[in-house]
């Protein structure tokens, strides 16, 4: 498919300074010489023959794929910007495309808004947009359109970046966050917590010498196959910010049904959990960049379970518990001893405990 | 996770709890009232709540949770001293995370922080002293809280710092040690205890001697006690062997960390740095005859009070928090008249609902299932 005319090429601008400066904020030749060498460089999908203001798609082209439009927006902050397993570039596009994918969308167009603070290297923008441009290439998405501001120092940390969405629902897909019914079953994709954990560790202001790289991945393939395998699935969304625990609380509500998951079967990785032991915090509320939790109609998830066991980014699939008929709203965790625990939204921010 | 998960095991637990269960019933108090055994420590109540531990006892034992969440005890006057030293142009304010959000009368660190000071949350002491090195022109202070776990480490920190001659560097410091507290407690006369799980980390540094009198004066069982599941079911299970045998010992169950005698080094460097001040106000408990530590004067020039000028005013906790009850076990954190209601994790009126080792907290975010369910 090609929506976007790419037109005869003409010539990129250069920047030749090694760092951003405001005068590559101020709309003039310096301003378009970043963009040229920064972005439209990087991704070749830009209408950058005939630079318009705006992206041109074709409806016909969208409306062939499904029958409903998908269109989401995230902001990316993020310190450090490269991280094991990642970059900031490589979550923007992600994230996106994965809110997408979770409303049985196929992710099709982004945006890619970059706030930049005066200072930054102009190689590390370049090493972003590059990472950017190669997740876009893999996850089938382009981004068609973009802006860039300059801020002064001190205004921005380095670099945000917000990518909008837009993708197609298939025909017959509906998925909803009020669709859990008592006997469903909740899945996940794999281990729980790698991303915050990575974060944390990456800022290097603990000292703990760890190898925990973050799970940042396009799942809208693992999303696609999983769909097709189990089509009555009722709901899924990617567990980021706010974790798992911030996910099935979002849907026990909305649904009002009771959520039971088990400790024993929640699976998270041995380093994650003890970083979780030495800082006091709680897994199930650290933040995942390609982890889903899936509610499926019981007869559905044994095929859900296998479709995704079956794709690579789902082979740590597992059951982790199921909706009930107890109090509406209320998520419930089974312990390891046996115990029963309240899994609640979180209030702020999770705080490390002194001791 | 190697020696984590072997703590952690459900057929032990199940094993240990039938055996509470059985045993419980032998015992005479359990004929009248609940067998009332107090956990001290804010990281047992974390983690009886976390486990659900509370849940799988038999009704013949009832959990109290004492005051021994460091975060929680911290008195209103002392938050305000720490924003207004945080507010100080020109000073780093370096604390650990779960003390951000303790409410002061005016405000908590986390909002001093929104409105422009320099707070900064660390992991330890050492890192607090690592910013002083990295940021010579400003001034570092460290808030030191905590019972004898942390005191160790902020002393041997302020002893680096001054080998390392860093004079940028200081501390706030609201250190409190455990054993005056449990000595008012058990002078309180409104309340039943039968025993108590003693703090496994303060013992790893302070050892097990200093409870002595809780045996020898007060007739009560102590268990020190690990913090993983199975450590918990098993020290009430001791504290219930003693109480049947008529025995009032202090027992260690956590002896692969916390020695009997201690940790010489920490006690040493605890012993140079701090003395005792003459009292210290705990929130909820009110003062405390011997139970804080200031830098003795050879470290007067590591000891913000001295270096700055804090307003050091006593504020009263609000009328309608009921955190002493709480705190001292004689009411249980939903029976406070403001339970969940005017006091939540989002709008804190008491510490106890500030870290999720305060009993209020952990019970509105964790526990009290049947409680819960029920009101």
């Amino acid at each position: 498919m090609n929506v976007v005319p790419i037109m005869r090429q003409r010539r990129l601008g250069a920047v030749h300074v090694p760092t951003v400066t405001l005068a590559h904020g101020g709309g003039g030749k310096a301003m378009k010489d970043l963009v040229d060498d920064v972005f439209i460089a990087a991704f070749d999908d830009f209408p950058f023959a005939a630079p318009e203001d705006q992206a041109r798609l074709d409806l016909a082209a969208l409306t062939a794929r499904g029958d409903r439009l998908a269109f989401t927006t995230d902001s990316y902050v993020v310190t450090p910007l490269f991280f094991p397993g990642g970059d900031i570039g490589k979550l923007a596009v992600c994230g996106t495309v994965n809110d997408l994918a979770v409303g049985g969308a196929i992710p099709l167009y982004l945006s890619c808004a970059a706030i930049v603070e005066e200072g930054v290297p102009i190689d590390l923008l370049k090493k972003v947009a590059a990472s950017m441009a190669l997740t876009a290439r893999a996850a089938d998405v382009r981004i068609v359109t973009g802006d860039t501001k300059v801020v002064p120092r001190g205004a921005c940390d380095k670099l945000f970046i917000t990518t909008t969405g837009i993708g197609v629902i298939r025909t017959g897909v509906d998925l909803g966050v009020d669709r859990a019914r008592p006997g469903d079953v909740v899945l996940v994709n794999g281990m729980l917590g790698d991303h915050g954990a990575a974060i944390l560790c990456a800022r290097g202001d603990m000292a703990l010498d760890t190898q925990i790289a973050s799970d940042c991945a396009a799942l809208h393939d693992l999303i696609a196959t999983l769909l097709r395998a189990a089509p009555g699935i009722r709901f899924m969304r990617d567990a980021t910010r706010g974790g798992l625990a911030t996910v099935l609380n979002e849907v026990a509500a909305a649904s009002q049904v009771a959520i039971d998951i088990d400790e024993a079967r929640t699976p998270i990785r041995d380093d994650v959990k003890g970083f979780c032991e030495i800082l006091g915090l709680d897994p199930l509320y650290l933040a995942n960049e390609g982890k889903i939790a899936v509610i499926a109609p019981p007869e559905q998830a044994e095929a859900a379970l296998a479709a995704m066991r079956a794709h690579p980014l789902g082979t740590g699939a597992v059951a982790i518990g199921h909706a009930g008929a107890g109090e509406p709203g209320r998520v419930t965790m089974r312990t390891l001893i046996g115990g029963r625990r309240i899994v609640d939204m979180l209030v702020g921010e999770q705080l490390p405990r002194i001791c | 996770m190697k020696y984590v998960d072997e703590f952690r095991d459900g057929e032990k637990a199940g094993v240990l709890l039938a055996e509470i269960e059985k045993l419980a019933a032998t015992i005479d108090i359990a004929k009248q009232r609940p067998i009332h055994i107090m956990e001290v420590c804010g990281g047992h109540t974390h983690s009886i709540f976390r486990y659900g531990i509370e849940g799988l006892l038999t009704k013949s034992i009832e959990l109290v949770h004492g005051p021994g969440c460091p975060v929680c005890v911290l008195p209103m006057g002392r938050v305000d001293d720490a924003v207004a030293i945080a507010e100080q142009p020109g000073v780093i304010f370096a604390t650990f995370g779960d003390a951000m959000r303790v409410p002061g009368s005016r405000k908590s660190l986390l909002q001093a922080k929104a409105d422009g000071a320099d707070v900064r949350m660390v992991y330890s002491p050492m890192d607090a002293l690592e910013l002083a090195r990295r940021h010579r022109d400003r001034e570092v202070v460290f808030f030191g809280i905590g019972f004898e776990t942390t005191m160790p480490s902020t002393a041997l920190t302020v002893l680096q710092a001054e080998s390392d001659g860093i004079g940028n560097f200081s501390v706030f410091c609201n250190h409190i040690t455990i054993v005056p507290t449990i000595k008012a407690i058990l002078d309180s006369p409104d309340l039943q205890l039968d025993g108590f799980l003693g703090p496994g980390h303060v013992s790893m540094v302070i050892g097990t001697a200093p409870y002595d009198f809780i045996a020898s004066y007060y007739r009560k069982p102590m268990v020190v006690a690990g913090f993983e599941p199975l450590d918990v079911l098993l020290s009430i299970l001791m504290v219930l062997r003693q109480i049947k045998d008529g025995r009032a010992e202090v027992e260690n169950q956590y002896a692969r960390i916390a020695p009997a005698g201690g940790n010489a080094p920490a006690l040493q460097a605890v012993a140079r740095v701090y003395e005792l001040r003459e009292f210290f106000e705990w929130r909820g408990l009110g003062s405390v005859d011997h139970s804080g530590v200031r830098f003795r004067k050879d470290y007067a020039a590591f000891d913000a009070e001295r270096r700055f000028a804090v307003p050091n005013v006593k504020i009263a906790d609000p009328k309608s928090c009921q955190c002493g009850e709480v705190l001292k076990g004689v009411l249980k954190p939903w029976q406070c008249r403001v339970f969940g209601s005017a006091c939540t994790p989002e709008t804190p009126l008491g510490a106890l609902m500030v870290s999720s080792e305060g009993a209020c907290a952990a019970y509105y975010q964790y526990g009290g299932i049947k409680t819960r369910g029920a009101a």
